[in-house]
């Protein structure tokens, strides 16, 4: 018994802790904002954040604090407050969430600090507009929208025109929200940092291609949030570059995430916050490791268009041709690559009802990759936040019957996955 | 009427009318979603825009394509067109939208084999500079890449021709739009409704005739009845002819909301003591309201009524401007109510649903939220709210 603890304790990772402590810290310093005199922006998850960092405007991302209510499990009370201010059931449970938090000053923290200014990009959905529309309304300040086309099969020349025009709109807004001159020099060592960070997190993910995978998607669903909020800064860079030590020591020994990983699936989706671990579990019981996932990799996905030594000439690119901005098929051909890459067994799809521009086409994804790649899928029907929408006894068993075939497939003893190894 | 029993006839199969338009025209026909898809370089072309709505048959080859929470509009369009009862379609224009429709192109795209194939990625902020200069590109390309596909130039003369026809058409339904909250019952709403979904159905030239017929018809009646009024004042007699008899007359509702296709609402209103003398739908007033400049450059003079239209709330132009519209378009019309549509998932409507109930409440007008999937409520049940709601104002 004391050896199986002591492996379970050795497959931790020990960045978490560190992680830990600067996301807290991050927190305090968001919400001392108004002592400290620095201005707080809302600003959505694939938005344009290097900017605000460069003009010294700590960002805030509803959707994160949206993934820390679901994760403890406050988003059904949330939820149901929307509701009772007239908000449909059907609505985004991020955007509900975070709309009922906003007088009550509820959930895990108490609420976000006030925003000076609000953010959006509506390239990860439409559902953003509306929602900061709503909070513009609520809180009374200043609101940019970053419009970026929807990229069916390509980003027009004119999308293309339009959405560096507005690159241009934002400095001029940033500069009178704030009272001061945009400073370039500094947005370029930003945007270099932002570059940087970027590189390491997909390296992080990368390691997952060793055997054992010394992370899971679900250990990238918590080391994300970095990328996510502290794109641009020094200590978001020197945060992955420990972690992706840590992850290459871990390679050297042989550390898996998953006890004994047998099989290697993708994850497709935002998380079920609330049962991260339950699901984790679930499927580290059986041997099967989520060694790469859709959704983490999405912020680092763009790399492939920007230039590091001309990040605002680049960034309109970068901002619009993000996963979720790029037709079906684009997608499908995305996920094939990260199959490829990646070794991967089979697909685990989480049709989430709160993401339609996530969830709507899966199903195509699924029959391209299984006409393409011979894989088996699973589809999840569940919420990001929402726990009413899970019902455990039903998942278990597709869970289960999935693995099982699975296993069919490829009888114990047989290597794992095909490929690069 | 003549002119509404002619739509009335050709709604009973608009698919067949179309059909039958293709067989006998030699006209190309393309199938549209959203009011924004712009039918007046689709004309300009030669061809013949038909707004897709899902005929509302039993949802079984879209089940392997979209999930259960997008709407019906979008699950109810890809049945039919998996279906093949779309097969006569040459072609498919998207104008972007919402999440739903922007995933349904992809999907249409990959899985429909037959015709042409559009996104009109359109701006989603209308109120800048960029915005504009961007709507007017993306008409542009519009422009030539539909006439490359149809083997024609489009020149600016038939673009001032198309456009002339869809004036006539909006022209026409806004008189007709007047008439219904001046003189409400002067047509039922169910007929109003016919009118507004064969402007989307029907050639555009004969729905012009048509249009410009009932208006004048019904404008005749109108001033009949106002002649008969003054003349019973004069007299001390009764009410004149097509007037309501005496009594506080039924009340003003408007509608607000996306696409809507149940006539049979308006029967419920009214038989609840209601009458809609206006509206905010997708299907309705936004629509047809506002009118291309027919002395200014053509494709500049579309992008500009795009911009400027009651807006959608898939689109941004303020943070306020649809429930300025909303409460501007109560004081004008003197409505007393408001009822909501919301088709269910449709999520750029239902975000906008609290803040424009509030707008109404500070002006003091009751409002009710109707959420439909696919079909209308129990007519039984459906009556009972209305009649409820009808009560309260």
């Amino acid at each position: 018994m004391a050896e199986k603890d002591e492996a379970k304790e050795k497959r931790k990772i020990k960045a978490v802790k560190k992680m830990k402590e600067i996301m807290t810290a991050y927190y305090i310093d968001a919400k001392t904002a108004e002592q400290t005199g620095k201005k707080v922006a809302w600003i959505t998850s694939g938005g344009p954040v290097e900017p605000l960092i460069a003009m010294d405007v700590i960002p805030v991302y509803p959707e994160n604090h949206g993934a820390m209510i679901g994760a403890s499990k406050m988003g059904v009370d949330l939820c149901e407050k929307a509701e009772a201010m007239g908000y449909s059931s059907d609505l985004c449970s991020y955007a509900r969430s975070d709309i009922s938090c906003a007088p009550t000053n509820g959930g895990p923290i108490g609420g976000l600090p006030r925003p000076d200014m609000l953010v959006c990009c509506n390239n990860i959905c439409g559902t953003v507009l509306k929602w900061y529309e709503i909070q513009a309304r609520y809180f009374k300040v200043p609101l940019f929208i970053l419009d970026t086309p929807f990229c069916h099969t390509e980003f027009s020349a004119e999308a293309k025109r339009y959405v560096q025009g507005q690159i241009e709109e934002y400095i001029a807004f940033l500069e009178k929200a704030c009272g001061k001159r945009f400073d370039r020099d500094r947005m370029a060592e930003v945007g270099r940092l932002s570059v940087e960070g970027q590189r390491l997190w997909q390296e992080v993910l990368d390691t997952a291609i060793h055997r054992p995978a010394p992370l899971s998607a679900f250990d990238a669903f918590f080391h994300l949030a970095l990328i996510v909020t502290l794109r641009g800064t020094v200590q978001a860079v020197d945060y992955y570059r420990m972690l992706l030590a840590e992850m290459k020591e871990r390679v050297a020994s042989g550390i898996g995430a998953v006890p004994e990983e047998k099989y290697r699936l993708l994850w497709d989706n935002l998380p079920v916050w609330f049962r991260t671990k339950w699901l984790s579990e679930k499927f580290a019981a059986q041997g099967a490791c989520l060694v790469a996932d859709t959704y983490t990799s999405a912020w680092c996905g763009s790399l492939k268009y920007v230039d590091e030594n001309d990040f605002l000439g680049t960034m309109a690119e970068c901002y619009t041709r993000i996963y979720l901005n790029i037709g079906v098929d684009e997608m499908a051909r995305q996920v094939m690559e990260m199959v490829d890459k990646y070794g991967v067994d089979g697909l685990v799809m989480h049709s989430n009802r709160s993401c339609k521009p996530y969830s709507l086409g899966q199903y195509d994804i699924q029959r391209i990759l299984r006409e393409q790649r011979g894989i088996p899928t699973l589809t999840i029907e569940a919420d990001m936040v929402d726990e009413r929408s899970f019902s455990e006894g039903p998942i278990e068993t597709r869970i289960d019957a999935f693995l099982e075939l699975l296993r069919e497939r490829r009888p114990a003893g047989e290597p794992a996955g095909r490929g690069n190894g | 009427m003549k002119s509404i029993d002619e739509c009335r006839e050709i709604l009973k199969d608009p698919d067949g009318y179309v059909r039958r338009l293709k067989a006998e025209s030699g006209r190309k026909i393309v199938g549209t979603f959203c009011s924004y898809a712009p039918e007046e370089i689709i004309l300009a072309a030669g061809a013949h825009p038909y707004r897709l709505f899902g005929s509302g048959e039993k949802i079984r080859l879209a089940e392997a394509h979209l999930q259960s929470y997008c709407c019906s509009l979008v699950r109810g369009a890809l049945e039919d067109a998996l279906a093949g009862r779309l097969d006569f379609l040459d072609g498919v224009v998207f104008p972007h939208t919402c999440d739903s429709i922007q995933r349904l192109s992809d999907i249409w795209r990959l899985n429909i084999p037959s015709g042409f194939h559009f996104d009109m990625v359109l701006p989603v902020k209308l109120d800048t500079e960029g915005a504009k200069r961007y709507m007017v590109d993306v008409l542009m390309r519009f422009r030539t890449e539909l006439g490359t596909k149809l083997g024609v130039n489009i020149s600016d003369d038939d673009l001032r021709g198309a456009i002339r026809i869809c004036n006539r058409i909006r022209s026409a339904l806004t008189r007709i739009d007047r008439l219904r909250g001046e003189r409400p019952g002067i047509l039922s709403g169910s007929d109003f409704y016919t009118l507004t979904r064969a402007a989307m159905v029907l050639e555009r030239g004969r729905a012009a005739d048509l249009f410009e017929e009932a208006a004048a018809e019904l404008e005749e009646k109108a001033k009949d009845s106002e002649t008969g009024r003054e003349r019973a004042a004069e007299t001390g007699a009764g009410p004149g002819k097509g007037e309501e008899t005496a009594g506080p007359g039924p009340k003003r509702i408007l509608l607000s909301g996306g696409v809507c296709n149940h006539p049979d609402i308006h029967t419920v209103i009214e038989e609840a003591g209601g009458a809609v003398v206006g509206d905010d739908l997708c299907t309705g007033a936004r629509y047809y309201s506002g009118l291309v400049d027919e002395a200014a450059d053509p494709v500049g003079a579309i992008a500009m009524r795009m911009l400027t239209r009651v807006v959608c709330p898939a689109k941004h132009r303020g943070l306020t401007d649809r429930a300025d519209h909303l409460v501007r378009l109560l004081r004008e019309k003197r409505g007393q109510g408001v009822v909501f549509f919301l088709l269910k998932f449709c999520d750029p409507h239902a975000f906008d649903i609290p803040y424009l109930r509030e707008a109404l409440d500070g002006e003091g007008i009751p409002s009710m939220v109707l959420e439909v999937e696919d079909r209308l409520p129990a007519e039984g049940q459906l009556r009972t709210r209305f009649e409820t709601f009808v009560e309260m104002i």
